[in-house]
């Protein structure tokens, strides 16, 4: 990066044209200055013009219309999309009688053991005491739904990953077409996935299960691919002159050093699979997500969050766990042969078995279920009433939401609308030019337009101002909340289990306690993003301020630098990537609760995908998911500085 | 005639396969939830809608199901449309409130045979403008749309702008509000709240404020018993004139609701097709439970056995003799 780079004291002018950031900008300032006026007369400025727009809306409704009459009867649903869906069906439904078979106790047993076997004690007594909680909060059978359904497509994602992973690593190729494949795929957000996968499947499991395979299966695709890449050069020499063949290469160098990255795989792909239990509801999984959505129906914030405690409870369970075998591979700690490590855990889960099949006590007892719904409502009621309005001096929550509503979203929006088409085209152009390469850029710019293409320029502008408006608020809040958590150590240890909350628990359960708080309306919507967003957000800037080296801050300190001095002046600065890092992030985590928005008010395109769900109309939803991804591909693309990522979400 | 080795190998595949399979084809449309028929209990799937009315309904047949015939009952939320089409294809039983959907019927009921008339429901439903009683008292007139104009200013928020704000509710709902807004020429702008608990949960924060509002809402709805409302009396409905949506200047119907059921269930479904066919109860009745679940925060089946407790010579009659 040398657009930024230490003040120069005195720049003459032809310096200024030796630097790259404003060659590039004098080419756009050029392009604009002659293309400007002759698109303006062709096509007038202001919004997209229609004459430039596509109607798909007719050809999607016919191919929805034929899927609905031929289904049951063209080969291509009875014998290949069936035989996936028939398979799918089997296959959660053996692991569901499997779970109920065992018996709470068994299932709780088997985790426990699982968990000791590969994490140790505490861990095992954790996952004893989460699992409990599942039962107590009367949400045995939803978990065991919910679970079933995960594991097929955690199975599914695996082995997906896994073989795309290959690909991507022995082949260059394979590789160079993948890649940003994969890229795009971490950028989209879930619900873009759900409608065309309800278009062919109907609403049901197989949909769910594969609208989840299909979003968990890219990060398990690249850590794979990354790990083979990655193997250390030497051991693969090494076993090259021992005359190793090339399967014999892959299969006791290759994999075994990668296996780090592989269960780093594995766990991502679980977490993700998680995070989609719920939003798969809307299109009929079941389980845990169903009994959250069907509490939000009731404005219950208790129920829902008797739903939503364990899919936390889960997530950190199913983290812990894999994240504590992957260490172990990685550092290679493996005492004691596979079957004999494995033999005393397998005769006490059998002996619970049984014992549970004797005692005939497979059902959770239900004299044994608390129901926390009405305490939880009574807190949720004291907070509503006591922030709502009239606050004295600050005012209420829901003055703050209006006022943010007329003076930040309105003016953003006008300020987009009011742009010619080309104009922001080129300013997007522009922003993608300084910070990456020409291919960014056009990649940018070409999905910018592909929005006004598919016709929904004004609500995609709509959305995009939302989206900017809360990352700005997810970023001022971020960034002061990790300034803390990177000063203190006691802090960041308070906050930690907050951020995880916050991070897994499903959105829908927050969703009334922020309409209460800030009415309906697009200020909402930003308040849901905000609480998704800043989490990643924290983390990743206190991380890079964290890492800033001791040194430069020692020798800062000593030349006498206040407290805000070595924040302004070096941690900041040096802190620069993971910042950015950070920006990234927050516009990808915002856009990808676009439609979440919808639900409370936020309208434009998150409205529009969650109209087209309920009204079996994928027209509408199809195009505003396109345009939701074609605006997720543009904001990742401005604000991507030239090294990538590596994995998104937990 | 002798078959070669390769060939017999795919025929014992394929014969393996289709034993496995049930048969040559696999029609998903005849697949069901794959959580139904657990540990060998008869089970039956419902159709749960997002409003609390539909809940109660499930919640009473529920009840009933499973205390009274010894089915296990799963239920499954989904949207009004996509709930025709998983009843059509069997991964739903029934559909219990069904507020008219002529192209699914025409398509699903009178064309591909999948669906059948499950009857109806008791309860008449009526979509409609409503204000709140304690502004409609404050200004009498307001009730009439020839003056909702006048009093535009009352309804003004930030998201509305500078017009009157016409609140609505989920996407799923049968709505033509945006077009009887342009061609009553009225001053206001729809501002669609996304989902119903989100609107719920506004028009209690402003009543509790005695806040102006004005809401598409639809009895019955247990609302009305929380924050009395007063509906605003639109040009009146008149067979047919809700046929060009686009061109609408008339009312909402008032709405006999329907019960659906899937095909094959109504024909094979034993005792529980024949129960749910004859279920059918008052507005009154729904009300009584719906109340119970949103108001008291009581768990659907609690309340559906409050309900069942107190009425039993109502649901008796719904029993297979």
């Amino acid at each position: 990066m040398s657009t930024v780079t230490v003040p120069t004291p005195r720049v003459g002018p032809l310096e200024v044209l030796a630097r790259p950031a404003v060659r590039k900008l004098l080419v756009l300032a050029l392009i604009a200055a002659v293309l400007g006026p002759l698109v303006t007369a062709q096509w007038g400025a202001g919004a997209w013009p229609q004459a430039l727009t596509v109607d798909v809306s007719a050809p999607l409704a016919r191919t929805s219309d034929w899927i609905i009459d031929n289904r049951d009867t063209s080969p291509l649903f009875t014998y290949f999309f069936g035989y996936i869906s028939n398979a799918v069906v089997l296959s959660v439904r053996a692991v569901y009688l499997l779970l109920l078979g065992i018996g709470w106790a068994g299932v709780t047993a088997l985790a426990a053991l699982v968990a000791w076997r590969t994490a140790g004690v505490r861990l095992a007594l954790g996952t004893v005491v989460a699992l409990l909680a599942c039962g107590v909060l009367g949400m045995w059978v939803p978990t065991m739904q919910t679970l079933a359904l995960m594991v097929i497509a955690v199975l599914a994602s695996v082995v997906v990953g896994v073989v795309l992973g290959l690909g991507a690593g022995l082949s260059d190729r394979v590789n160079r077409a993948l890649r940003p494949v994969l890229d795009t795929m971490q950028v989209l957000p879930a619900f873009a996935y759900l409608l065309p996968v309800v278009l062919i499947f109907g609403i049901g499991v197989p949909a769910a299960v594969l609208a989840t395979v299909i979003y968990a299966a890219p990060p398990m695709a690249r850590l794979t691919a990354l790990g083979l890449r990655n193997a250390d050069g030497g051991v693969l020499e090494a076993a090259e002159s021992l005359g190793a063949t090339r399967r014999q290469r892959l299969l006791t160098a290759r994999i075994p050093l990668a296996r780090k990255e592989i269960m780093l795989g594995v766990n991502q792909a679980i977490m993700m699979a998680l995070s989609m239990a719920v939003i798969a509801s809307l299109i009929g999984a079941g389980g845990l997500g169903d009994r959250v959505y069907q509490a939000l129906a009731s404005v219950d914030v208790g129920a829902a969050l008797a739903a939503g405690i364990p899919i936390v409870l889960l997530a950190v369970v199913l983290d812990r766990i894999t994240a504590a075998a992957g260490d172990r591979m990685g550092t290679g700690a493996e005492h004691g042969s596979g079957p004999a490590r494995w033999a005393v855990p397998a005769a006490v889960l059998a002996a619970v078995v049984v014992v549970g099949h004797l005692a005939g006590a497979l059902n959770w007892p239900d004299s044994w279920v608390t129901e926390i719904a009405g305490p939880v409502n009574t807190a949720k009621d004291w907070m509503v009433d006591h922030l709502y309005t009239g606050v004295p001096v600050v005012g209420g929550t829901a003055d703050w939401a209006a006022h943010f509503t007329t003076w930040v979203l309105d003016p953003i929006r006008a300020g987009l609308w009011w742009l010619p088409w080309w104009g922001l085209l080129l300013i997007v152009a522009a922003l993608a030019w300084l910070i990456g390469t020409w291919r960014t850029a056009l990649t940018a710019v070409l999905a910018m337009a592909a929005i006004g293409v598919l016709g929904v320029w004004k609500p995609s502008l709509d959305t995009l101002s939302q989206v900017l408006a809360a990352v700005a608020v997810t970023l001022v809040l971020g960034f002061a909340v990790a300034i803390a958590t990177a000063r203190s150590a006691r802090t960041e240890r308070m906050l930690r289990p907050v951020l995880d909350v916050f991070q897994t628990m499903p959105q829908f359960v927050y969703l009334i306690p922020v309409v209460a708080l800030f009415g309906v309306g697009r200020a909402p919507a930003a308040a849901a993003a905000v609480v998704y967003a800043l989490p990643a957000v924290v983390r990743i800037t206190s991380q890079g301020l964290r890492r800033v080296d001791p040194a430069a801050l020692e020798s800062a300190r000593s030349m006498g630098a206040t407290t805000a001095q070595q924040l302004r002046q070096v941690q900041l600065p040096l802190a620069r990537p993971a910042i950015l890092l950070a920006v990234n992030q927050a516009l990808v985590l915002v856009l990808a609760v676009v439609v979440v928005g919808g639900l409370v008010g936020g309208g434009a395109l998150g409205y529009d995908v969650v109209f087209g769900l309920a009204q079996g109309d994928l027209a509408t939803g199809l195009v505003a998911g396109a345009a939701i991804v074609c605006l997720g591909l543009m904001l990742d693309r401005v604000t991507q500085p030239t090294e990538r990522r590596t994995t998104k979400g937990a | 005639m002798k078959l070669t080795r390769r060939p017999a190998m795919i025929a014992a595949g394929a014969a393996a396969l289709s034993l496995l399979t049930g048969c040559g084809a696999a029609d998903m449309t005849k697949q069901t939830s794959p959580f139904a028929n657990a540990q060998g209990a008869k089970t039956v799937t419902l159709s749960v809608q997002s409003w609390v009315g539909a809940q109660s309904n499930v919640a009473v047949a529920q009840y009933l199901l499973e205390h009274e015939l010894g089915y296990r009952v799963d239920t499954v939320q989904v949207d009004e449309v996509p709930a025709w089409d998983a009843l059509s294809q069997g991964r739903v039983d029934a559909i219990l409130e069904d507020w008219g959907h002529p192209d699914q019927e025409k398509r699903y009921v009178e064309d591909k045979k999948t669906i059948a008339p499950g009857g109806g429901l008791g309860v008449t439903g009526h979509i409609g403008w409503y204000v709140p009683t304690y502004l409609a008292k404050q200004h009498p007139d307001i009730t009439d749309w020839h003056n909702l104009n006048k009093y535009a200013s009352l309804f003004r928020t930030a998201e509305s702008g500078g017009k009157g704000q016409l609140m609505d509710g989920s996407p799923s709902y049968v709505t033509n509000d945006k077009a009887l807004v342009k061609n009553l020429g009225l001053d206001y702008k729809v501002v669609f709240a996304g989902s119903e608990a989100a609107q719920i949960t506004q028009l209690k924060q402003f009543a509790k404020e005695k806040k102006p509002f004005l809401t598409y809402w639809y009895a019955p709805q247990w609302l009305f018993k929380k924050i009395p409302m007063t509906e605003v009396e639109l040009p009146p409905y008149k067979e047919g004139c809700d046929a060009d949506t686009a061109k609408i200047t008339c009312a909402y119907p008032h709405t006999p609701l329907q019960k659906y059921l899937n095909a094959g269930f109504a024909e094979s479904g034993g005792e529980a097709a024949a129960f749910l066919k004859k279920f059918k109860w008052t507005t009154d009745d729904q009300n009584e439970v719906s109340l119970m679940i949103a108001d008291q925060k009581l768990s659907p089946q609690d309340a559906a056995k409050k309900w069942v407790d107190s009425h039993p010579s109502v649901w008796k009659k719904w029993l297979p003799s």
